[in-house]
């Protein structure tokens, strides 16, 4: 019946205001009172709505005369609020509109005052299909947003305070709680009603960038509301989820900087970040790794929320702290993207991490321990000193967190990170403040600062030092290396110490390795003992046959005497041209001699050498010029190593079992032998080695009996044809005889025919002598037969 | 990772010997230019214009033989230098003279610096090594009247004095002398009583070089060991190891603390320069630019702090100049 009553007056005013004056005023009135009837506009059915929005849209284009000052406002502001709100802002909107703009403006501005705006949205969200199509609830939308720039545009500036924009979106989130009243009542009351529109009001203002103003309203009221009213909590999570997605960001964005703390925005959005991939996206994607201008607080509170649930954790924390390693880790990043947000990401990350449980980390300890190997490669490898602490900051928090009990990576970078403690939300634009904990004084890099190879030493004593008391390896080292060519430069310096030197390196042992030592060594040896020859041989002579020396030792001795024999002899004084001349006939080692038969093969090599040198002797006495300097010392060498072979020591026996030792004895005295050639002593030597050999001639080992055959050749060579005829000649025989008569002895059958040849050269010689000088008897008959 | 150690500012070449000792005479106002003088081994002294980094003058007054100290009097128109000519040489340069005024004959033929220390305008003590083998004497210039004589006790071994240092806390009290001697030990010398008043043994071999913080009375000396010693003097005026610091070659020819206290340079056998803060002797830089061992460093008395240097000389015949923590 009311709504029939209305009906009649909505048409009877329709009618009143094409005739004006009173008759108007009447209709209105009446149309009042059929609405009070009705119940209001709330109680109004769809018909009656679609007459009243007709009817409110005539009398916006009636005349002035038909519109009763104060009556045809009340209309507007009694009737339902969607047509009401409609028609005024079309009529604002209209080029030539009936009504003054500043008339629009102020019913307008009631409408907002007496909760009209409020009523509309409720409107909306009891009947969302009665209200209107898709597109109407669109355009209806746009005018609840825009409506402060439609009254601006209209008024140029001059519109009432409340139309600021300032002041319209708090008002308009005051609305919203209001409404949200009605929906959280309505649902108690068991009647079903929509959010969704408000979600689309609110989705709508923070895209035009206005989320300070309405939610520094909402979210103050929702937190309150939703403390322990689960209802409100629901209501709360629906606004959010219906927000469209294209509005998203700008709500969630909104929620995260207006929120004061990481477990209100959970209470706030629920698992949004689950529910809608939206807003997974805004929150683990776009916020966190493309946008960089957030403050802590709100990365705090953001991954925080994250952090509040274990769906959440499972499917949001965890993916963002990979998807923040992977760009931390990646060198690209480091590169190419500033540093402000390699900053922020750096934060992000140690909030993650500071989030993480030790079930958590376990999971993803390998990932984490790959991540920061790769990142902390890349960020010491920027040359930006901030990019450089960062990852080492990171990298300590990471290797902090996942090495629960093993060694941790540690820099020497001081870093305070106030914003880690607690959630309370603090001012740090640089959150990140490193300080040294020293002066101010910042180091230059000092890892060039070796040490100096050390350089030898320049003098003979100071060598002398090294040697025998140094414990710095490099510098003994530099001294092993240096000594040979300084005893060479320093004859005379040496010559004080020569004994003394001599004794160190025969001692000398390999304390660290140094390629060549036993040749550094050596060399040394030979360079003293030419240096000053008397005093060091007769020391290392001496020391051949004393007590307590290793074979080795004793053999080195042999070796030293030969080479620095072969060096005397050399008609070159210059000791350098030496060294790069001929195979030096040094004592040579059969190798595994008791097995092996390379020292057949050793032998023949050496007398065919021999051999060669004979034969292209006359060539050689031209190049020779210049004293021989072994003359005057090749007793010192030959003699006190020849006199005692047959006098064992307790721990040197060379006739009993060092045989081998006496092997490279006889060796040794061959070969000085054969350099004392044209010495004075050689008739002597000849005599003792003769004497020597024909001791040792039945020696058990055939090294041995090889060295005696190589003396009888050194012999044969170096030895005067008259001397061997007229001062040795029964030892000569006895020689002969041992070589001839015993001939399964003379192993070496290459050795033999050469021998053979040596004793026919040196017959010739004699004869050759015999025939010069015929004062000479010829004593030797027998011997001369058989040559 | 830490900034690369900065290259010499510039090299002033053309001493052609090593250089022994390094002067700055910097304070002068405009427009004097701000110089530097170095001794070298060829006797010369060279007076390098910092502004054109060039040789103004030569000075040649010690026929021949190596100079080894040189130091200023009040402005850069007077000048000690000490060669190996057993001399001390007073010069006069004002106005461009190259006179030398006044010298002083040593008797002493090692190889340690004499020490200088202005005890009032005009008058000036000087310590240098005395006749005898562990003896110091200290002169009074320009007047060339002893003071006094530092005998070490008999027996004290203490071998020969081989570096300086005369000091005094600021207000005109008592001077002192801090003499390096040759057994490694440092001893505190009361001038007026003619008495050690603490000895400490800082090394093993001689101190080549030792440089004092009065207001921290805190002082610092090297020998040829690998080690630096850095010392304190207590309130009883007792010397006490305060720490040492290892090196990481050895050999230190020469130290000084600069003018502000705030960084320490050594000159190594090993051809580099060695920064350390002073407070902790935290190392702070090696300067790796000479090729022969490096004789001396000094720190120049700029009145801008920013416009500081510091100057190396080495026997590779160079000097070079650098601008190190001038921003602090």
């Amino acid at each position: 019946m009311a709504a029939a009553g209305l009906e009649r007056a909505l048409r009877e005013a329709a009618l009143g205001l094409e005739r004006a004056g009173e008759e108007a005023a009447a209709a209105l009135g009446a149309v009042r009172a059929a609405l009070a009837a009705a119940g209001g506009a709330a109680a109004l059915g769809k018909r009656e709505r679609e007459l009243f929005d007709a009817f409110l849209r005539s009398l916006a284009g009636a005349p002035r005369a038909a519109r009763p000052e104060g009556v045809w406002q009340r209309c507007f502001l009694e009737g339902p609020p969607v047509p009401a709100f409609c028609v005024l802002l079309e009529t604002l909107g209209c080029p030539r509109p009936s009504l003054y703009p500043r008339e629009v403006v102020e019913v307008l501005e009631q409408f907002l005052q007496e909760g009209r705006m409020s009523a509309l949205l409720w409107e909306v969200c009891q009947q969302p299909v009665q209200v209107g199509s898709q597109e109407l609830q669109e355009a209806l939308l746009n005018r609840i947003v825009c409506l402060p720039n439609h009254v601006s545009n209209k008024l140029e500036g001059k519109n009432p305070p409340v139309f600021f924009p300032q002041n319209y979106f708090p008002f308009l989130g005051g609305t919203i709680i209001q409404v949200l009243q009605k929906i959280s009542d309505s649902l108690r009351g068991g009647l079903d009603c929509s959010i969704c529109f408000v979600s689309h009001v609110l989705g709508k203002v923070c895209i035009h960038g206005r989320q300070k103003e309405i939610l520094g309203i909402l979210v103050p009221s929702l937190m309150e509301l939703t403390k322990s009213d689960c209802i409100w909590q629901r209501i709360c999570w629906r606004l959010v989820e219906y927000v469209p997605d294209r509005w998203m960001e700008a709500v969630v964005l909104g929620f995260v900087q207006q929120t004061p703390g990481a477990d209100v925005l959970s209470r706030l959005l629920g698992n949004l970040v689950v529910k809608s991939m939206k807003a997974q996206f805004v929150v683990t994607q776009k916020m966190l790794l493309l946008q960089y201008g957030h403050t802590t607080a709100v990365l705090q509170n953001l991954l925080g929320y994250l952090a509040l649930d274990s769906l959440r954790r499972a499917l949001s924390l965890l993916q963002a702290l990979q998807e923040l390693l992977e760009t931390w880790s990646s060198s690209s990043a480091v590169r190419h993207s500033p540093p402000e947000q390699q900053q922020y990401i750096s934060k992000a990350i140690l909030i993650c991490l500071s989030h993480l449980k030790e079930t958590e980390i376990e999971s993803c300890r390998q990932e984490l321990l790959t991540s920061m190997m790769e990142g902390v490669k890349c960020h010491l490898d920027s040359s930006l000193p901030q990019i450089r602490h960062l990852g080492m900051i990171v990298a300590e928090s990471i290797s902090a967190k996942i090495n629960t009990d093993g060694p941790v990576l540690k820099f020497q970078v001081k870093v305070t990170m106030k914003f880690m403690s607690g959630v309370s939300p603090c001012d740090t634009n640089s959150c990140l403040h490193f300080s040294y904990s020293d002066d101010d004084l910042i180091p230059y890099d000092m890892s060039e600062d070796k040490e100096v190879k050390i350089k030898a030493p320049v003098y003979i004593r100071d060598c002398i030092e090294v040697l025998t008391g140094c414990e710095d390896m490099d510098k003994w080292e530099a001294t092993v290396k240096a000594l040979e060519s300084l005893v060479r430069k320093n004859p005379e310096a040496t010559r004080e110490v020569s004994v003394e030197l001599a004794k160190i390196l025969l001692h000398l042992e390999e304390k660290t390795y140094i390629e060549g030592f036993v040749e550094l060594r050596q060399r040394a040896q030979v360079a003293v003992l030419t240096t000053d020859p008397i005093p060091v041989a007769k020391y290392l002579t001496s020391q051949f046959y004393s007590l307590n020396y290793s074979l080795h030792q004793r053999m080195d001795i042999l070796d030293v005497l030969v080479l620095s024999a072969q060096e005397l002899s050399y008609p070159k004084s210059h000791w350098k041209t030496k060294h790069s001349g001929a195979p030096k006939p040094c004592i040579q080692l059969p190798h595994g001699s008791d097995s092996s038969k390379d020292w057949r093969r050793i032998v023949d090599e050496r007398i065919k050498n021999k051999t060669r040198r004979f034969a292209t002797g006359h060539s050689q006495v031209e190049l020779a010029s210049g004293p021989n300097e072994f003359n005057s010392v090749a007793g010192h060498f030959f003699f006190p190593l020849i006199q005692h072979f047959d006098r064992p020591l307790t721990t040197f026996d060379l006739l009993g079992e060092d045989h081998f030792v006496l092997g490279r004895l006889v060796h040794a005295l061959a070969v000085l032998m054969y350099l004392a050639v044209n010495t004075v002593a050689v008739a002597a030597m000849g005599k003792a080695l003769l004497e020597f050999v024909w001791a040792l001639r039945f020696h058990t080992d055939s090294y041995v009996r090889q060295g005696l055959l190589c003396c009888i050749s050194s012999l044969l060579f170096s030895v005067p044809a008259e001397c061997l005829l007229e001062d040795m000649t029964e030892e000569l025989l006895e020689t002969q005889s041992w070589l001839g008569g015993k001939r399964r002895w003379c192993t070496p059958v290459g050795a033999r025919p050469h021998l053979l040849l040596l004793m026919e050269r040196t017959a010739y010689e004699r004869q050759q002598i015999t025939v010069l000088c015929p004062e000479h008897p010829p004593s030797t008959p027998a011997a001369c037969g058989f040559w | 990772m830490a900034l690369p150690p900065p290259d010499p500012q510039f090299v002033l070449r053309g001493t052609s010997a090593a250089v022994h000792t390094l002067h700055f005479s910097c304070g002068g106002q405009e427009p004097d230019v701000p110089v530097l003088f170095s001794g070298s081994e060829n006797g010369l002294i060279h007076v390098w214009n910092l502004k054109t980094h060039r040789v103004d003058t030569a000075l040649d007054g010690h026929g021949r033989k190596s100079v080894y100290c040189v130091e200023t009097m009040g402005g850069k128109n007077r000048l000690l230098s000490q060669g190996r000519d057993q001399r001390i040489c007073l010069w006069d340069l004002a106005e461009g003279r190259t006179a030398v005024m006044d010298s002083v004959f040593m008797e002493n033929v090692g190889f340690c610096r004499c020490s200088l220390l202005m005890v009032a305008q005009g008058r000036w003590l000087m310590a240098m090594a005395a006749k005898a083998l562990e003896e110091v004497q200290v002169l009074e210039l320009p007047s060339k009247t002893s003071v006094c004589t530092l005998k070490p006790e008999a027996g004290a071994k203490l071998g020969m004095p081989m570096c300086l240092k005369l000091w005094q806390l600021s207000g005109g009290s008592q001077p002192l002398l801090l003499a390096g001697y040759e057994d490694g030990s440092v001893v505190l010398w009361n001038l007026s009583m003619g008495k050690a008043l603490s000895q400490l043994a800082c090394h093993q071999e001689p101190v080549m070089s030792l440089d004092f913080d009065s207001e921290k009375a805190k002082g610092i000396s090297g020998s040829s060991e690998k080690v630096l010693s850095i010392w304190s003097l207590n309130e009883q005026q007792n010397l006490q190891v305060y720490k040492t610091h290892n090196l990481v070659n050895a050999g230190i020819s020469d130290i000084t603390i600069r003018p502000d206290k705030k960084i320490v340079a050594t000159a190594g056998w090993d051809h580099r320069i060695r920064i350390f803060g002073w407070k902790k002797l935290k190392p702070l830089a090696v300067l790796d630019y000479h090729t022969a061992t490096v004789h001396c460093v000094s720190f120049s008395n700029h009145k801008n702090p920013r416009e500081r240097l510091l100057a190396a000389g080495s026997k590779d015949h160079r000097i070079s100049i650098w601008s190190i923590y001038t921003q602090t």
